[in-house]
Protein backbone atom coordinates (compact mmCIF):
# COMPACT_ATOMS: atom_id res chain seq x y z
CA UNK A 1 0.00 0.00 0.00
CA UNK A 2 1.19 3.75 -0.38
CA UNK A 3 4.15 4.43 1.84
CA UNK A 4 3.81 7.28 3.84
CA UNK A 5 6.13 9.66 6.28
CA UNK A 6 7.97 7.75 9.07
CA UNK A 7 6.78 10.24 12.12
CA UNK A 8 3.23 9.18 12.54
CA UNK A 9 4.28 5.75 13.60
CA UNK A 10 7.04 6.78 15.27
CA UNK A 11 5.33 9.44 17.58
CA UNK A 12 2.61 6.82 17.67
CA UNK A 13 4.15 4.16 18.61
CA UNK A 14 6.50 5.61 21.01
CA UNK A 15 3.26 6.81 23.47
CA UNK A 16 2.06 3.90 22.60
CA UNK A 17 4.99 2.11 24.48
CA UNK A 18 5.04 4.19 27.48
CA UNK A 19 1.76 3.31 27.75
CA UNK A 20 2.22 -0.02 27.62
CA UNK A 21 5.54 0.32 30.28
CA UNK A 22 3.57 2.17 32.70
CA UNK A 23 1.60 0.05 34.60
CA UNK A 24 4.64 -2.25 34.94
CA UNK A 25 7.32 0.65 35.28
CA UNK A 26 5.09 2.03 38.31
CA UNK A 27 5.36 -1.55 39.76
CA UNK A 28 9.04 -1.54 40.20
CA UNK A 29 9.24 1.90 40.85
CA UNK A 30 6.84 1.32 43.82
CA UNK A 31 9.16 -2.55 44.49
CA UNK A 32 12.31 0.07 44.75
CA UNK A 33 10.21 2.88 47.23
CA UNK A 34 10.55 2.98 50.86
CA UNK A 35 7.16 3.25 53.03
CA UNK A 36 8.32 6.58 53.96
CA UNK A 37 9.57 7.69 49.84
CA UNK A 38 6.08 6.27 48.25
CA UNK A 39 3.50 8.80 49.83
CA UNK A 40 3.52 12.37 48.35
CA UNK A 41 3.95 13.53 44.61
CA UNK A 42 3.96 10.26 43.11
CA UNK A 43 6.89 10.77 41.50
CA UNK A 44 7.60 8.16 38.03
CA UNK A 45 11.32 8.71 38.08
CA UNK A 46 13.30 6.29 40.15
CA UNK A 47 14.74 7.35 43.01
CA UNK A 48 17.44 4.95 43.53
CA UNK A 49 17.69 1.26 44.62
CA UNK A 50 16.27 0.09 47.77
CA UNK A 51 15.93 -3.78 47.47
CA UNK A 52 14.15 -4.14 51.29
CA UNK A 53 10.83 -5.10 50.04
CA UNK A 54 12.47 -7.51 47.73
CA UNK A 55 14.13 -8.97 50.94
CA UNK A 56 11.05 -8.99 52.74
CA UNK A 57 8.80 -10.85 50.37
CA UNK A 58 11.81 -13.45 49.73
CA UNK A 59 12.76 -14.27 53.47
CA UNK A 60 9.22 -14.59 54.39
CA UNK A 61 8.31 -18.68 54.74
CA UNK A 62 4.70 -18.39 53.21
CA UNK A 63 6.02 -16.68 49.90
CA UNK A 64 8.58 -18.85 49.24
CA UNK A 65 6.49 -21.44 50.06
CA UNK A 66 4.22 -20.10 47.35
CA UNK A 67 6.89 -19.67 44.59
CA UNK A 68 8.10 -23.29 44.93
CA UNK A 69 4.48 -24.61 44.44
CA UNK A 70 4.06 -22.26 41.72
CA UNK A 71 7.46 -23.25 40.08
CA UNK A 72 6.03 -27.06 40.95
CA UNK A 73 2.98 -27.05 39.42
CA UNK A 74 3.97 -25.07 36.42
CA UNK A 75 7.03 -27.25 35.51
CA UNK A 76 5.25 -30.24 36.45
CA UNK A 77 2.13 -29.43 34.49
CA UNK A 78 4.49 -28.10 31.49
CA UNK A 79 6.45 -31.54 31.36
CA UNK A 80 3.34 -33.64 31.09
CA UNK A 81 1.27 -31.60 28.42
CA UNK A 82 4.21 -31.30 26.19
CA UNK A 83 4.64 -34.94 26.43
CA UNK A 84 1.10 -35.74 26.56
CA UNK A 85 0.37 -33.22 23.21
CA UNK A 86 3.60 -34.66 21.47
CA UNK A 87 1.76 -37.79 21.70
CA UNK A 88 -1.35 -37.21 20.75
CA UNK A 89 -0.48 -34.63 17.88
CA UNK A 90 1.65 -37.60 16.67
CA UNK A 91 -1.46 -39.87 16.55
CA UNK A 92 -3.67 -37.21 14.94
CA UNK A 93 -1.05 -36.63 12.12
CA UNK A 94 0.55 -40.35 11.61
CA UNK A 95 -2.74 -42.73 12.20
CA UNK A 96 -5.79 -43.01 9.85
CA UNK A 97 -8.20 -42.99 12.94
CA UNK A 98 -12.14 -43.16 12.93
CA UNK A 99 -13.87 -40.07 14.12
CA UNK A 100 -10.37 -37.65 14.60
CA UNK A 101 -11.76 -34.60 13.28
CA UNK A 102 -14.37 -34.20 15.86
CA UNK A 103 -12.31 -35.57 18.94
CA UNK A 104 -9.89 -32.85 17.93
CA UNK A 105 -12.78 -30.40 17.83
CA UNK A 106 -13.85 -31.70 21.41
CA UNK A 107 -10.12 -31.21 22.42
CA UNK A 108 -9.70 -27.73 21.59
CA UNK A 109 -13.50 -26.20 22.87
CA UNK A 110 -12.08 -27.29 26.11
CA UNK A 111 -9.84 -24.46 26.20
CA UNK A 112 -12.99 -22.18 25.56
CA UNK A 113 -14.81 -23.08 28.72
CA UNK A 114 -15.35 -20.27 31.34
CA UNK A 115 -13.56 -21.37 34.64
CA UNK A 116 -15.95 -19.45 36.49
CA UNK A 117 -18.85 -22.25 35.54
CA UNK A 118 -16.35 -24.62 36.57
CA UNK A 119 -15.09 -24.08 39.59
CA UNK A 120 -18.08 -25.01 41.58
CA UNK A 121 -18.17 -28.53 39.96
CA UNK A 122 -14.50 -29.08 40.40
CA UNK A 123 -14.60 -27.61 44.25
CA UNK A 124 -17.27 -30.64 44.63
CA UNK A 125 -15.45 -32.98 42.76
CA UNK A 126 -12.32 -32.76 44.68
CA UNK A 127 -13.48 -32.73 48.12
CA UNK A 128 -16.58 -34.61 48.08
CA UNK A 129 -15.79 -37.18 44.97
CA UNK A 130 -12.33 -38.09 43.58
CA UNK A 131 -11.48 -39.25 46.69
CA UNK A 132 -9.45 -42.52 48.19
CA UNK A 133 -9.57 -42.95 51.74
CA UNK A 134 -8.57 -40.15 52.77
CA UNK A 135 -6.71 -38.57 50.07
CA UNK A 136 -8.28 -36.22 48.21
CA UNK A 137 -7.24 -33.80 45.20
CA UNK A 138 -8.52 -30.64 47.23
CA UNK A 139 -5.59 -28.61 48.18
CA UNK A 140 -3.29 -30.72 46.33
CA UNK A 141 -0.22 -29.40 43.81
CA UNK A 142 -1.02 -32.93 41.50
CA UNK A 143 -4.53 -31.57 41.56
CA UNK A 144 -4.12 -27.99 40.11
CA UNK A 145 -1.26 -29.99 37.63
CA UNK A 146 -3.85 -32.52 36.27
CA UNK A 147 -6.81 -29.68 35.96
CA UNK A 148 -4.33 -27.13 34.56
CA UNK A 149 -3.93 -30.20 31.62
CA UNK A 150 -7.50 -28.63 30.87
CA UNK A 151 -6.84 -25.69 29.15
CA UNK A 152 -3.20 -26.41 28.36
CA UNK A 153 -3.78 -29.61 26.66
CA UNK A 154 -5.95 -28.17 23.73
CA UNK A 155 -3.46 -25.27 23.14
CA UNK A 156 -0.61 -27.38 22.98
CA UNK A 157 -2.19 -30.07 20.95
CA UNK A 158 -3.58 -26.78 18.20
CA UNK A 159 0.52 -25.35 18.17
CA UNK A 160 1.99 -28.99 17.65
CA UNK A 161 -0.39 -30.23 15.29
CA UNK A 162 0.70 -27.81 12.37
CA UNK A 163 4.41 -28.63 13.47
CA UNK A 164 4.14 -32.10 13.19
CA UNK A 165 1.72 -31.99 9.94
CA UNK A 166 4.62 -29.84 8.84
CA UNK A 167 7.27 -32.95 9.46
CA UNK A 168 7.42 -34.92 6.01
CA UNK A 169 6.32 -38.45 6.48
CA UNK A 170 8.24 -39.98 4.36
CA UNK A 171 11.14 -39.73 6.98
CA UNK A 172 9.13 -41.63 9.27
CA UNK A 173 8.38 -43.94 6.86
CA UNK A 174 11.85 -44.60 5.63
CA UNK A 175 13.30 -44.98 9.49
CA UNK A 176 10.66 -47.75 9.56
CA UNK A 177 11.92 -49.29 6.64
CA UNK A 178 15.15 -49.56 8.31
CA UNK A 179 13.91 -51.68 10.98
CA UNK A 180 13.12 -48.19 13.53
CA UNK A 181 10.68 -49.41 16.37
CA UNK A 182 7.60 -46.48 16.80
CA UNK A 183 9.41 -45.24 19.53
CA UNK A 184 12.66 -45.02 17.57
CA UNK A 185 10.47 -42.97 15.37
CA UNK A 186 9.41 -40.75 17.87
CA UNK A 187 12.26 -39.83 19.59
CA UNK A 188 15.29 -40.09 16.89
CA UNK A 189 13.22 -38.73 14.00
CA UNK A 190 10.23 -36.74 14.85
CA UNK A 191 11.35 -34.97 18.26
CA UNK A 192 14.47 -33.47 17.10
CA UNK A 193 12.92 -31.81 13.77
CA UNK A 194 9.68 -30.66 16.44
CA UNK A 195 12.17 -29.49 18.71
CA UNK A 196 11.95 -25.58 18.15
CA UNK A 197 7.90 -26.18 18.43
CA UNK A 198 7.99 -28.68 21.67
CA UNK A 199 10.24 -25.06 23.46
CA UNK A 200 7.75 -22.61 22.17
CA UNK A 201 5.05 -24.90 23.41
CA UNK A 202 6.65 -25.61 26.74
CA UNK A 203 7.41 -21.63 27.29
CA UNK A 204 3.20 -21.04 26.79
CA UNK A 205 2.22 -23.83 28.83
CA UNK A 206 4.54 -23.40 31.48
CA UNK A 207 3.47 -19.40 31.06
CA UNK A 208 -0.25 -20.16 31.55
CA UNK A 209 0.17 -22.71 34.42
CA UNK A 210 2.19 -20.09 36.37
CA UNK A 211 -0.02 -17.15 35.33
CA UNK A 212 -3.52 -19.05 36.24
CA UNK A 213 -5.03 -17.87 39.12
CA UNK A 214 -8.79 -18.78 39.44
CA UNK A 215 -8.65 -22.69 39.90
CA UNK A 216 -5.69 -22.54 42.58
CA UNK A 217 -7.53 -19.95 44.61
CA UNK A 218 -10.55 -21.98 45.17
CA UNK A 219 -9.23 -25.66 44.85
CA UNK A 220 -6.04 -24.98 47.51
CA UNK A 221 -6.51 -23.73 50.63
CA UNK A 222 -3.22 -24.43 52.00
CA UNK A 223 -0.77 -26.67 50.87
CA UNK A 224 -0.68 -26.05 47.58
CA UNK A 225 -1.00 -21.89 47.16
CA UNK A 226 0.23 -20.48 44.82
CA UNK A 227 2.12 -17.41 43.74
CA UNK A 228 -1.12 -15.82 42.20
CA UNK A 229 -2.91 -16.44 44.91
CA UNK A 230 -0.26 -15.04 47.76
CA UNK A 231 -0.40 -11.83 45.44
CA UNK A 232 -4.19 -12.36 45.91
CA UNK A 233 -4.57 -12.18 49.24
CA UNK A 234 -1.63 -9.87 50.09
CA UNK A 235 -3.84 -6.97 48.97
CA UNK A 236 -6.84 -7.85 51.38
CA UNK A 237 -4.47 -9.11 54.00
CA UNK A 238 -2.11 -6.19 54.82
CA UNK A 239 -4.12 -3.75 53.03
CA UNK A 240 -1.88 -1.21 52.43
CA UNK A 241 2.00 -2.27 52.18
CA UNK A 242 2.29 -1.06 48.89
CA UNK A 243 6.27 -1.59 48.31
CA UNK A 244 6.00 -5.51 49.27
CA UNK A 245 2.84 -6.09 47.36
CA UNK A 246 4.93 -4.43 43.96
CA UNK A 247 7.67 -6.49 45.05
CA UNK A 248 5.63 -9.63 45.09
CA UNK A 249 3.89 -8.63 41.10
CA UNK A 250 7.32 -8.14 40.01
CA UNK A 251 8.78 -11.45 40.69
CA UNK A 252 5.24 -13.02 39.48
CA UNK A 253 5.74 -11.20 36.37
CA UNK A 254 9.44 -11.59 36.23
CA UNK A 255 8.97 -15.10 33.82
CA UNK A 256 6.59 -13.53 31.00
CA UNK A 257 9.57 -10.11 30.88
CA UNK A 258 11.79 -13.17 30.69
CA UNK A 259 10.30 -15.07 27.96
CA UNK A 260 8.94 -12.59 26.08
CA UNK A 261 11.93 -12.85 23.85
CA UNK A 262 11.12 -15.93 23.04
CA UNK A 263 7.97 -16.35 22.25
CA UNK A 264 6.55 -13.31 20.69
CA UNK A 265 6.35 -14.91 17.44
CA UNK A 266 4.37 -17.09 18.14
CA UNK A 267 1.76 -16.24 20.87
CA UNK A 268 -0.77 -14.58 18.50
CA UNK A 269 -0.99 -18.22 16.74
CA UNK A 270 -1.04 -19.76 19.66
CA UNK A 271 -3.75 -17.33 21.40
CA UNK A 272 -6.00 -17.18 18.58
CA UNK A 273 -5.60 -21.16 18.18
CA UNK A 274 -3.76 -20.91 14.98
CA UNK A 275 -6.44 -19.10 13.36
CA UNK A 276 -4.10 -16.48 12.61
CA UNK A 277 -1.11 -17.38 11.21
CA UNK A 278 1.96 -14.60 11.03
CA UNK B 1 2.52 -51.52 11.07
CA UNK B 2 0.39 -48.37 11.56
CA UNK B 3 -2.25 -49.74 13.07
CA UNK B 4 -4.68 -47.87 14.60
CA UNK B 5 -4.40 -49.15 17.61
CA UNK B 6 -1.26 -47.92 18.40
CA UNK B 7 -2.82 -44.73 17.42
CA UNK B 8 -5.41 -44.50 19.99
CA UNK B 9 -2.47 -45.64 22.99
CA UNK B 10 -0.94 -42.33 21.86
CA UNK B 11 -4.08 -40.51 22.29
CA UNK B 12 -5.41 -42.13 25.60
CA UNK B 13 -4.13 -40.06 28.41
CA UNK B 14 -4.80 -37.18 26.79
CA UNK B 15 -8.63 -38.16 26.24
CA UNK B 16 -8.56 -39.19 29.83
CA UNK B 17 -7.48 -36.22 31.34
CA UNK B 18 -9.59 -33.89 29.39
CA UNK B 19 -12.59 -36.51 30.30
CA UNK B 20 -12.04 -36.63 33.82
CA UNK B 21 -11.34 -32.86 34.11
CA UNK B 22 -13.29 -31.44 31.61
CA UNK B 23 -16.18 -33.56 30.88
CA UNK B 24 -16.99 -34.79 34.02
CA UNK B 25 -17.29 -31.56 35.82
CA UNK B 26 -19.60 -30.21 32.69
CA UNK B 27 -22.09 -33.21 33.16
CA UNK B 28 -21.66 -33.02 37.40
CA UNK B 29 -23.10 -29.17 37.11
CA UNK B 30 -25.64 -30.02 34.59
CA UNK B 31 -26.93 -32.96 37.37
CA UNK B 32 -26.37 -30.90 40.40
CA UNK B 33 -28.07 -27.86 38.84
CA UNK B 34 -31.48 -30.11 39.10
CA UNK B 35 -30.80 -30.76 42.92
CA UNK B 36 -31.16 -28.35 46.10
CA UNK B 37 -28.31 -29.23 48.11
CA UNK B 38 -27.04 -27.02 50.78
CA UNK B 39 -24.29 -28.67 52.88
CA UNK B 40 -25.09 -26.55 56.12
CA UNK B 41 -28.62 -26.45 55.83
CA UNK B 42 -30.98 -28.51 57.92
CA UNK B 43 -31.40 -31.31 55.78
CA UNK B 44 -27.63 -31.89 53.84
CA UNK B 45 -28.66 -34.06 51.31
CA UNK B 46 -29.43 -33.90 48.10
CA UNK B 47 -33.19 -33.23 47.14
CA UNK B 48 -34.55 -33.13 43.47
CA UNK B 49 -35.99 -30.00 42.78
CA UNK B 50 -36.63 -30.16 38.79
CA UNK B 51 -35.75 -26.98 36.90
CA UNK B 52 -36.71 -24.82 40.67
CA UNK B 53 -33.12 -23.37 40.88
CA UNK B 54 -33.70 -22.35 37.40
CA UNK B 55 -36.81 -20.85 37.80
CA UNK B 56 -34.95 -18.60 40.89
CA UNK B 57 -32.43 -17.27 38.00
CA UNK B 58 -35.06 -15.45 36.53
CA UNK B 59 -35.78 -13.41 39.28
CA UNK B 60 -32.63 -13.04 40.45
CA UNK B 61 -31.75 -9.47 40.24
CA UNK B 62 -28.52 -9.66 41.48
CA UNK B 63 -27.73 -12.29 38.81
CA UNK B 64 -29.32 -10.50 36.28
CA UNK B 65 -27.36 -7.06 37.02
CA UNK B 66 -24.16 -9.00 36.70
CA UNK B 67 -24.93 -10.50 33.61
CA UNK B 68 -25.89 -6.80 32.24
CA UNK B 69 -22.97 -5.08 33.61
CA UNK B 70 -20.46 -8.30 31.50
CA UNK B 71 -22.34 -7.74 28.53
CA UNK B 72 -21.62 -3.81 28.83
CA UNK B 73 -18.47 -4.12 29.95
CA UNK B 74 -18.03 -6.58 26.82
CA UNK B 75 -19.56 -4.54 24.20
CA UNK B 76 -17.11 -1.65 25.38
CA UNK B 77 -14.06 -3.59 25.77
CA UNK B 78 -14.36 -5.38 22.02
CA UNK B 79 -14.89 -2.49 20.33
CA UNK B 80 -12.63 -0.21 21.72
CA UNK B 81 -10.13 -2.76 21.03
CA UNK B 82 -11.00 -3.20 17.32
CA UNK B 83 -11.16 0.15 16.93
CA UNK B 84 -7.52 1.04 18.66
CA UNK B 85 -6.13 -2.82 17.45
CA UNK B 86 -7.07 -2.09 13.85
CA UNK B 87 -5.81 1.69 13.90
CA UNK B 88 -2.07 0.71 15.30
CA UNK B 89 -1.93 -2.32 13.19
CA UNK B 90 -2.64 -0.03 9.86
CA UNK B 91 1.02 1.97 11.60
CA UNK B 92 2.50 -0.99 12.22
CA UNK B 93 2.09 -1.83 8.11
CA UNK B 94 4.08 1.15 7.27
CA UNK B 95 8.38 0.75 7.45
CA UNK B 96 10.25 3.04 10.43
CA UNK B 97 13.09 2.60 12.70
CA UNK B 98 13.21 0.33 15.81
CA UNK B 99 9.56 -1.46 14.73
CA UNK B 100 10.41 -5.00 15.88
CA UNK B 101 11.28 -3.05 19.57
CA UNK B 102 8.19 -1.86 19.31
CA UNK B 103 6.54 -4.44 18.51
CA UNK B 104 7.68 -6.48 21.01
CA UNK B 105 6.70 -4.64 23.88
CA UNK B 106 3.39 -4.18 22.71
CA UNK B 107 3.39 -7.72 23.16
CA UNK B 108 4.55 -7.65 26.86
CA UNK B 109 0.79 -7.34 28.44
CA UNK B 110 -0.44 -10.52 27.09
CA UNK B 111 2.36 -13.03 28.97
CA UNK B 112 1.87 -10.81 32.38
CA UNK B 113 -0.69 -12.84 34.69
CA UNK B 114 -3.95 -10.94 34.92
CA UNK B 115 -3.53 -10.84 38.57
CA UNK B 116 -0.03 -9.03 38.41
CA UNK B 117 -2.08 -6.60 35.59
CA UNK B 118 -4.82 -5.87 38.29
CA UNK B 119 -2.51 -5.52 40.76
CA UNK B 120 -0.17 -2.87 38.41
CA UNK B 121 -3.49 -0.81 37.73
CA UNK B 122 -4.66 -0.81 41.61
CA UNK B 123 -1.19 0.65 42.39
CA UNK B 124 -1.52 3.13 40.09
CA UNK B 125 -5.32 3.69 41.28
CA UNK B 126 -4.54 4.08 45.06
CA UNK B 127 -5.30 7.66 46.08
CA UNK B 128 -2.58 9.39 47.78
CA UNK B 129 -0.11 6.83 46.10
CA UNK B 130 -0.96 6.11 42.21
CA UNK B 131 -0.06 8.91 39.78
CA UNK B 132 -3.58 8.41 37.93
CA UNK B 133 -5.37 9.78 40.80
CA UNK B 134 -2.73 12.93 41.52
CA UNK B 135 -2.14 13.66 37.91
CA UNK B 136 -6.02 13.41 36.64
CA UNK B 137 -6.75 15.78 39.88
CA UNK B 138 -4.25 18.18 38.97
CA UNK B 139 -4.21 18.55 35.32
CA UNK B 140 -8.69 17.76 35.21
CA UNK B 141 -9.80 18.70 38.35
CA UNK B 142 -11.30 15.06 38.43
CA UNK B 143 -11.81 13.44 41.71
CA UNK B 144 -10.72 10.03 40.72
CA UNK B 145 -11.47 7.57 43.76
CA UNK B 146 -12.09 3.92 42.58
CA UNK B 147 -13.88 3.11 45.75
CA UNK B 148 -16.08 5.80 45.88
CA UNK B 149 -17.76 6.38 42.03
CA UNK B 150 -19.18 3.32 40.40
CA UNK B 151 -18.74 4.60 36.94
CA UNK B 152 -14.69 5.42 37.68
CA UNK B 153 -14.52 1.83 39.05
CA UNK B 154 -16.28 0.85 35.87
CA UNK B 155 -14.53 2.56 33.14
CA UNK B 156 -11.21 1.84 34.85
CA UNK B 157 -11.62 -1.98 34.39
CA UNK B 158 -12.52 -1.46 30.43
CA UNK B 159 -9.18 0.97 30.41
CA UNK B 160 -7.16 -1.87 31.88
CA UNK B 161 -8.57 -4.65 30.09
CA UNK B 162 -7.97 -2.67 26.75
CA UNK B 163 -4.46 -2.02 27.82
CA UNK B 164 -4.32 -5.69 28.80
CA UNK B 165 -5.57 -7.25 25.94
CA UNK B 166 -5.25 -4.45 22.56
CA UNK B 167 -1.57 -6.19 21.33
CA UNK B 168 -3.78 -9.90 20.43
CA UNK B 169 -6.55 -7.55 18.49
CA UNK B 170 -3.46 -5.61 16.61
CA UNK B 171 -1.17 -8.64 16.13
CA UNK B 172 -3.97 -10.70 14.42
CA UNK B 173 -5.42 -7.79 12.13
CA UNK B 174 -2.00 -6.93 11.10
CA UNK B 175 -1.91 -10.49 10.26
CA UNK B 176 -4.38 -10.35 8.26
CA UNK B 177 -3.70 -6.64 6.22
CA UNK B 178 -0.15 -8.39 5.86
CA UNK B 179 -1.76 -10.86 4.19
CA UNK B 180 -4.17 -9.08 1.74
CA UNK B 181 -3.65 -8.85 -1.89
CA UNK B 182 -2.46 -5.35 -3.10
CA UNK B 183 -4.38 -5.10 -6.30
CA UNK B 184 -7.90 -4.31 -5.33
CA UNK B 185 -6.57 -1.38 -3.57
CA UNK B 186 -4.86 -0.44 -6.50
CA UNK B 187 -8.08 -0.49 -9.02
CA UNK B 188 -9.67 1.26 -6.54
CA UNK B 189 -7.65 4.02 -6.53
CA UNK B 190 -7.66 4.47 -10.73
CA UNK B 191 -11.09 3.97 -10.10
CA UNK B 192 -11.18 7.08 -7.90
CA UNK B 193 -12.54 5.59 -5.01
CA UNK B 194 -12.37 8.21 -1.57
CA UNK B 195 -10.70 6.46 0.90
CA UNK B 196 -13.99 6.12 3.01
CA UNK B 197 -15.48 4.18 0.09
CA UNK B 198 -12.18 1.88 -0.36
CA UNK B 199 -12.35 1.16 3.37
CA UNK B 200 -16.15 -0.04 3.04
CA UNK B 201 -16.15 -1.85 0.20
CA UNK B 202 -12.66 -3.30 0.00
CA UNK B 203 -11.00 -3.15 3.47
CA UNK B 204 -13.48 -4.59 5.70
CA UNK B 205 -14.64 -7.49 3.20
CA UNK B 206 -11.38 -8.57 2.89
CA UNK B 207 -10.35 -8.41 6.55
CA UNK B 208 -13.54 -9.96 7.76
CA UNK B 209 -12.61 -13.10 8.46
CA UNK B 210 -9.70 -12.52 10.76
CA UNK B 211 -11.88 -9.42 12.09
CA UNK B 212 -14.32 -12.49 13.15
CA UNK B 213 -11.69 -14.79 14.74
CA UNK B 214 -10.33 -11.58 16.59
CA UNK B 215 -13.87 -10.49 17.70
CA UNK B 216 -15.31 -14.15 19.14
CA UNK B 217 -11.69 -14.73 20.88
CA UNK B 218 -12.07 -11.42 22.70
CA UNK B 219 -15.42 -11.91 23.31
CA UNK B 220 -15.57 -15.30 25.49
CA UNK B 221 -12.31 -14.27 26.69
CA UNK B 222 -14.00 -10.94 27.84
CA UNK B 223 -17.06 -12.10 29.37
CA UNK B 224 -14.81 -14.27 31.69
CA UNK B 225 -12.66 -11.47 33.20
CA UNK B 226 -12.57 -12.40 36.90
CA UNK B 227 -8.93 -11.96 38.05
CA UNK B 228 -7.58 -8.25 37.14
CA UNK B 229 -11.04 -6.76 37.92
CA UNK B 230 -10.96 -8.72 41.99
CA UNK B 231 -7.22 -7.41 42.12
CA UNK B 232 -8.60 -3.88 41.11
CA UNK B 233 -11.63 -3.36 42.50
CA UNK B 234 -13.03 -6.52 44.08
CA UNK B 235 -16.25 -6.14 42.21
CA UNK B 236 -17.39 -2.64 43.99
CA UNK B 237 -17.93 -0.26 44.67
CA UNK B 238 -21.02 -2.04 45.40
CA UNK B 239 -21.81 -4.22 42.72
CA UNK B 240 -20.66 -1.91 40.40
CA UNK B 241 -17.80 -4.24 38.68
CA UNK B 242 -19.41 -7.60 39.47
CA UNK B 243 -19.05 -9.11 36.77
CA UNK B 244 -20.68 -12.83 36.15
CA UNK B 245 -17.32 -14.70 36.86
CA UNK B 246 -17.24 -13.08 39.88
CA UNK B 247 -20.72 -12.70 40.67
CA UNK B 248 -20.57 -17.00 40.91
CA UNK B 249 -16.96 -16.67 42.54
CA UNK B 250 -17.56 -14.67 45.21
CA UNK B 251 -20.84 -14.28 45.98
CA UNK B 252 -22.95 -17.32 45.33
CA UNK B 253 -19.74 -20.11 45.98
CA UNK B 254 -19.68 -19.02 49.41
CA UNK B 255 -23.46 -19.34 50.14
CA UNK B 256 -22.81 -23.31 50.06
CA UNK B 257 -26.04 -23.04 48.14
CA UNK B 258 -24.45 -25.50 45.67
CA UNK B 259 -27.63 -26.71 43.73
CA UNK B 260 -28.53 -23.24 42.69
CA UNK B 261 -24.78 -22.59 41.81
CA UNK B 262 -24.58 -24.98 39.73
CA UNK B 263 -27.70 -23.99 37.87
CA UNK B 264 -26.27 -20.45 37.47
CA UNK B 265 -22.71 -21.99 36.53
CA UNK B 266 -24.93 -23.73 33.77
CA UNK B 267 -26.93 -21.10 32.93
CA UNK B 268 -23.97 -18.69 32.15
CA UNK B 269 -22.21 -21.20 30.19
CA UNK B 270 -25.54 -21.41 27.88
CA UNK B 271 -25.68 -17.59 27.54
CA UNK B 272 -22.35 -17.34 26.49
CA UNK B 273 -22.73 -19.73 24.01
CA UNK B 274 -25.89 -18.15 22.66
CA UNK B 275 -24.31 -14.74 22.25
CA UNK B 276 -21.44 -16.33 20.26
CA UNK B 277 -24.36 -18.43 18.36
CA UNK B 278 -26.72 -14.76 17.64
CA UNK B 279 -23.12 -13.12 16.54
CA UNK B 280 -22.05 -15.95 13.94
CA UNK B 281 -25.29 -16.25 12.41
CA UNK B 282 -25.29 -12.55 12.38
CA UNK B 283 -21.92 -12.09 10.95
CA UNK B 284 -20.91 -15.20 9.45
CA UNK B 285 -23.60 -17.53 8.61
CA UNK B 286 -25.50 -14.60 6.16
CA UNK B 287 -22.64 -14.71 3.47
CA UNK B 288 -20.67 -18.10 2.72
CA UNK B 289 -17.09 -17.23 3.80
CA UNK B 290 -14.02 -17.97 1.69
CA UNK B 291 -10.92 -18.90 4.41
Amino acid sequence: MKKKGILLPIVVWCVMTLITLLPIWWLFVVSMRTRVQLFGRPSLLLDGFYWGNYVEVLENEEFRFYLWNSIIVATSNCLIVTVLAFLATFALSRYKLAGEDSLFFWLITNRMAPAAVFLLPLFLLYTQVFRLGDFQLFDTRIGLILLYCVFNLPFAIWLLKGIMDGIPKELDEAAMIDGASTFQVLTRVVMPLAKPGLAVTAILTWMFAWNEYLFAATLTSVEARTITTGLAEFVTVTGTNWGELAALSMLTLAPALIFLGFVQRHIVAGLTFGAVKE
Amino acid sequence: MRSPVTGWLFLAPTILVLVVFGLVPFIYVAVVGFFDWNPFAANPDLVFAGVNNYRRLVFDNQFLRSIGLTLQFTFWVVLSQLIIGYLLAQLFMRDFPLKGLFRTIHTLPLLVAPIAVGAAWRLLCVPGLGPLPFYLNRWFGIDFRLGSFEHQAFITTVVMDIWHWTPLVTLTLLAGLSAMPKEPFESAQVDGANRWQTFWHIMLPLLKPVLITTTFIRLMDALRTVDEVWMLTGGGPGTATRYIGLHIWRVVFPQTDYGYGAAMSLMTLYLTIMLCWFLYVGLVARKPRAS
